[in-house]
């Protein structure tokens, strides 16, 4: 439980906002040629880091925005939120 | 060797003040090199120790932990078992496991109050009554017990419940497996330490991994911070934490960790003697021996290993308990708590070898691992010591997010778990 700092409508609540998981990971851009190890790559395989994890988060009871946060997977610590398509930030 | 539990030393102990029992297990330093380390010091990583030592006699083992034993998942989980999962290849892995429980408090000596209460599964629509019945089918057809209930023969069953067609999600009906039931938890993994520790396996507490030592594709032994500790075989059934030792050795693992709560009332006397769960509110119910209502709520959707879990998933679980049961209105909540849950994408667990020689990984377990507690140990320990998977968990292997076959257990499997 927590607060997040929508960057399009400020802090609200953790539970107004639903997590896409983690973030950074690029759609194949010619899936066509994607061998069945990549596949499962892309599909399944997460870091499911514990400490500072990138993620996407959608404001689905807000502005129903995608952003991105950097977050302590420790202690829901957020270190910073960022707009889609921005890099992530060094921590 | 360990003295034997019975009504004997029970009764020899009360004559002073249970003052002098025997030490169930050791407290040793590692030593240098084990045949096999197991990591992680929960129910899953013990039985693995146990059933190493007992069914391929694999003696010179350790099970490191960097808590107590049984304090992760073990010690946080509702304690429901059953087997009644929709897939053939579920269907066995957790049938394995329920009958073994059926036998386990003699095989270990150690009674672990496995209480055959029965689960019932409810129905609240028209898409629940037909998955249910479904999956109530495919668990007779894999010889299964499964009986689906009507309303009235839920409201048979359990009185308490309410089975009243204008509430917001009514009863439907229910399926119900007569075998399943709970177990005290705490015992589990103390039952198979004290057996695992008699057969010589070393259980070295707060002992926490730092790295895995490699050589190429094979690996060499673990860093600890107990020291280094040489072996050629590493069993990882570390829960929520699996990706941080997967990690260590350079893996990647198709898994997210996420808090799930639960949470205990204050104890009153026996009200329901059986274990009600309801997949589509997300409630799930039952009465422990000391008379505490013990309540399973959701997952939180955010990866986490906080162990703590948001209080709207809390909210949202008495919600559903409160109508369903009108009777508890005026409870009292004592405890909650949270445990970290490694989810699998196909809800599924992962018991495997892996790319590098010598590593293997069980997890995965997600939402409902408990119940498989002693077939999933059985089972880990025959894919160690024989570097292959048994039949029965062969389906269950890591390559299958590859191949994509997978083990579809959302929903399927009357969830909630």
């Amino acid at each position: 439980m927590f607060l997040i700092n929508c960057p399009y409508c400020g802090e609200r609540d953790q539970s107004e906002f639903v997590s896409g998981g983690e973030a950074h990971i690029a759609r194949p851009k010619q899936p066509t040629e994607l061998n069945d190890d990549q596949w499962a790559e892309y599909l399944f395989m997460r870091k499911n880091i514990k400490g500072i994890q990138f993620e996407r988060w959608n404001h689905a009871h807000g502005c129903r925005k995608w952003f991105n946060v950097a977050r302590d997977t420790s202690n829901d610590k957020i270190e910073k939120i960022y707009k889609m398509g921005e890099q992530p930030p060094k921590l | 060797m360990k003295n034997k539990y019975s009504i004997f030393s029970l009764i020899k102990n009360a004559f002073s003040n249970h003052e002098n029992w025997q030490r169930a297990w050791r407290d040793p330093e590692p030593k240098k090199e084990y045949d096999a380390v197991i990591v992680g010091g929960g129910g899953h990583g013990l039985a693995t120790a146990y059933y190493l030592a007992k069914k391929h006699n694999l003696r010179n083992i350790a099970v490191v932990e960097k808590g107590w034993i049984g304090g992760g998942n073990t010690g946080r989980n509702t304690t429901i078992i059953r087997s009644n999962y929709l897939w053939d290849a579920s269907a066995g892995l957790y049938d394995h496991a329920l009958k073994i429980w059926e036998g386990l408090s003699q095989e270990l000596n150690y009674n672990v109050m496995f209480s055959q209460r029965g689960v019932m599964n409810l129905a609240h629509n028209l898409q629940d009554v037909r998955d249910l019945k479904r999956r109530t089918h495919a668990n007779r057809l894999n010889g299964i017990d499964a009986v689906w209930l009507e309303t009235d023969e839920v409201k048979k069953f359990c009185p308490i419940i309410n089975t009243s067609q204008d509430i917001r999600y009514p009863v439907l009906g229910g399926t119900l497996q007569k075998r399943a039931g709970t177990a005290r938890h705490d015992a589990v993994a103390w039952g198979y330490a004290r057996g695992a520790d008699e057969m010589g396996v070393d259980i070295i507490q707060n002992c926490e991994v730092k790295g895995i030592k490699r050589s190429g594709d094979t690996v060499e032994g673990l860093e600890t911070t107990k020291g280094f500790i040489k072996t050629k075989k590493i069993g990882v059934v570390a829960a929520g934490h699996s990706s941080v030792i997967a990690n260590m050795a350079g893996l990647k693992l198709p898994l997210e960790s996420k808090p799930l709560q639960a949470l205990v009332s204050e104890p009153v006397k026996p009200i329901i003697d059986t274990v009600v769960m309801s997949n589509a509110v997300h409630a799930y119910v039952s009465q422990s021996d000391k008379g505490e209502l013990v309540i399973g709520a959701g997952t939180d959707s955010y990866v986490s290993y906080t162990q703590k879990g948001s209080f709207n998933i809390v909210e949202e679980t008495l919600k559903a308990i409160l109508e369903l049961y009108p009777i508890f209105s005026r409870m009292k909540m004592l405890r909650q708590w949270g445990g970290i849950v490694d989810i699998c994408p196909d809800a599924s667990p992962i018991i495997s070898k892996t790319s590098i020689k010598g590593l293997y990984f069980n997890c995965g377990w997600g939402t409902g691992g408990f119940k498989a507690t002693p077939g999933s140990g059985d089972l880990f320990a025959h894919t160690i010591a024989n570097d292959e998977p048994h039949k029965l968990n062969a389906s269950f292997n890591i390559n299958r997010f590859v191949s994509g076959d997978l083990v579809d257990e959302h929903g399927a499997a009357a969830v909630a778990h």
